[in-house]
């Protein structure tokens, strides 16, 4: 058992007897061995201790192996075969062009995700008004923006000079812009037409993503929320957006390490992002292979550290949504490490290896480690 | 129950040892009716409860008790007719004879006069239980948030859960999380509780400790109206029992009057079914 569902009162009892699986299906950790009773079965009266032999999962290791082989193999080519040119790869990886656009690929990136959330939030809520007035706006905003390319609005926000060579406030319906008035194409510069393109593009799906989120919310939290006469704000922000964070935040994620490769669109009104920048160099030397790696490792760097980010970021909304949480990879390794050293402790003091020292090492470590992570 | 001999729920009330007086408010519900795409669901409910009286619902599914139960605090609108709570309408002004809808800031403010408990509980899952009882009150700005967690805590032992503050609704029993929201409702120090069947969803070993906690909210001279299927309890909480049936007030009168001397077919056909 965990020691965070600490002793009931002995009315509290639950129908649940220590080891019985849980019927909330939270993964608890097997069978869980009481550390003092010992979690093998004694049989009757003999007194004789029952060994559990696991079953044998023949599939599952020879997909495994052949799963190893097939990756092994590909790392050998990859360290053999001279055509990837590991040379020219490293020259340009730091190359000052190649961080640059690293660089402006992340700042479009963060900041069309800002802005596309914002906007996306809003949308979200405006759609799901019961007043047509707010929701149809809302629902012809997504459609619009989810029906045009990303690079034709960044062209035309470009060019908007073009269909509009002034824009400002004056007399409804005509260029009399007595009020302000500013020249289209100065105020548009390549950067702003490509971040208001992203924007507008990303809120279009992140307004869906989230009102997803909104949706998988359960109907008795807002009525109890409307009961306790909450306010709007904190009905939203405190109750139904960090439940809709769950179902949000995979899409989400989802959404911004798309963008990150996404924004190699913005080469159409030639801002040198990473991708175009690799484009450009591998048109003047012919090492296409290496170059093309170069931005590949960086995305993929970039996609890991958002993965990374992503699994904690999705453990903290997961809060209260069983009764105790899986240990991260982090606490699974410590406690495997703990694990075998427990099994080393106690083949020196002659116990028998298997289920016995090492059963009960592993319940000593799953209770440290559940402790840590109920929160 | 010495029941009979006391006709006033006041006197009732202060016949019952231990009771505050003066906390509660009374609910006028004055001819409301109420339909769902065209099927009437309350027809024509007029229902005074007084202040501090404890008010039984009962009545076979479906029959409106929940309907009813909602219009109370303004999370169900009518079609007709009017609910006043201390003489106050939850969802309007009433203005040159006709009443006007409130913006929702003041219909919030109105409606924290009554607390409604679930029969699901509704407990914010991402929210430790003391959260869950401090957010009103810190949001209303009623409390500090210091202030309104000692409360909390305080308000967790009164329902007997004392050190389980910390913990989120699912590390809980049915039993505790049903307590912990009587807590949440309590918070606002509500002149009237609402009752929406609150021991339904629970392990027939987990009901009575539910019920121990209403009994002693029901001593402290708040306002009750509880929708139930547990006729003991009943029985023995109510100055009286209101008896729905198809949308419609078919009886009511005192436990002992309506459980064990019907005079209504009806009544009498519900209360053998349930007894
Ligand atoms: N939102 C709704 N839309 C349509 N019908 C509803 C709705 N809510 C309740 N009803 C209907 O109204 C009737 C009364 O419901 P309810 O008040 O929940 O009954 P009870 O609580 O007595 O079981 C039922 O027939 C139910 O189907
Ligand atoms: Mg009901």
């Amino acid at each position: 058992m965990t020691t965070t569902t600490s002793p009931r009162a002995a009315r509290d009892t639950e129908p649940l007897a220590a080891g019985q699986p849980r019927p909330d299906g939270a993964p608890g950790h097997g069978p869980g061995p009481a550390p003092s009773s010992g979690a093998h079965p004694t049989h009757g009266e003999t007194g004789a201790t029952l060994t559990v032999v696991r079953r044998k999962h023949v599939g599952r290791w020879v997909t495994a192996a052949v799963l190893t082989f097939l990756a092994a193999q590909f790392l050998f080519s990859l360290a053999t075969n001279p055509r990837y040119e590991w040379g020219v790869f490293a020259e340009y990886f730091f190359a000052p062009a190649v961080l640059s656009g690293l660089g402006l690929a992340l700042l479009l990136t963060v900041l069309g995700t800002l802005l596309g959330f914002a906007l996306g939030t809003v949308l979200a809520v405006l759609r799901l008004s019961p007043s047509p007035l707010l929701s149809a706006p809302a629902w012809a905003f997504v459609w619009f923006f989810r029906s045009v390319p990303l690079v034709v609005l960044i062209l035309v926000f470009y060019n908007l000079g073009y269909l509009y060579p002034t824009l400002g406030l004056g007399t409804p319906f005509t260029t009399d812009y007595w009020l302000v008035e500013f020249q289209t194409t100065l105020t548009i510069t390549a950067f702003a037409a490509a971040l208001i393109g992203i924007s507008l593009h990303e809120a279009a799906y992140a307004s869906e993503i989230i009102r997803g989120g909104i949706l998988s919310v359960d109907a008795g939290q807002l009525e109890a929320s409307a009961a306790l006469g909450l306010p709007a704000s904190v009905r939203f922000f405190k109750i139904v957006l960090p439940q809709a964070a769950r179902a949000i935040l995979p899409n989400a994620f989802n959404l911004v390490i798309g963008l990150i490769k996404g924004t190699s669109v913005v080469f159409v009104v030639a801002l040198p992002e990473i991708f175009y920048t690799v484009q450009v160099i591998y048109n003047r030397n012919g090492r296409v292979i290496p170059l093309l790696l170069v931005a590949c490792v960086w995305y993929a760097l970039i996609t890991t550290l958002l993965s990374i980010a992503q699994y904690y970021v999705e453990r903290r909304f997961a809060r209260g949504t069983s009764r105790v949480l899986p240990p991260t990879p982090l606490q699974r390794v410590r406690s495997a490490v703990g694990r075998w050293w427990g099994s080393l402790a106690s083949d020196q003091g002659a116990t028998p290896p298997g289920p016995g020292g090492a059963g009960r090492a592993a319940a000593a470590a799953l209770a440290t480690e559940t402790q840590g992570v109920t929160r | 129950m010495s029941a009979p001999a006391l006709n006033q729920p006041a006197e009732r009330a202060e016949a019952r040892s231990g009771r505050r007086a003066g906390t509660g408010a009374e609910v006028v519900i004055d001819a409301v009716s109420k339909s769902y795409s065209g099927t009437q669901v309350l027809k024509d409910v007029s229902l005074t409860v007084g202040a501090g009286e404890v008010v039984t619902l009962i009545g076979p599914s479906g029959s409106g008790k929940s309907t009813l139960l909602r219009t109370v605090n303004h999370l169900e609108t009518v079609d007709s007719g009017s609910v006043t709570v201390g003489g106050e309408y939850i969802g309007y002004a009433l203005r040159g004879g006709a009443l006007h809808e409130l913006p929702e800031r003041e219909v919030l403010r109105r409606r924290t006069r009554v607390g409604l408990v679930f029969q699901h509980f509704n407990l914010f899952p991402h929210l430790s239980a003391v959260q869950n009882i401090a957010i009103a009150p810190v949001s209303l700005k009623k409390l500090g948030k210091d202030e309104a967690e000692e409360r909390a805590r305080a308000l967790l032992s009164r329902v007997g859960l004392e050190g389980h503050g910390d913990k989120f609704p699912r590390q809980l029993s049915g039993g505790q999380q049903q307590r912990v929201a009587i807590a949440r409702a309590l918070a606002l120090e509500p002149e009237v509780l609402l009752f929406d069947e609150p021991t339904s969803a629970l392990d027939p070993e987990l009901v009575g400790e539910v019920l121990e906690v209403i009994r002693e909210v029901a001593g402290d001279g708040t306002t009750l109206i509880i929708v139930t299927h547990e006729i003991g309890f009943a029985r023995e909480v109510s100055d009286r029992i209101v008896f729905l049936d198809q949308g419609e007030i078919v009886e009511q009168g005192t436990p002992e009057q309506l459980l064990s001397h019907p005079t209504q077919q009806r009544t009498r056909d519900f209360v053998s079914r349930v007894l």
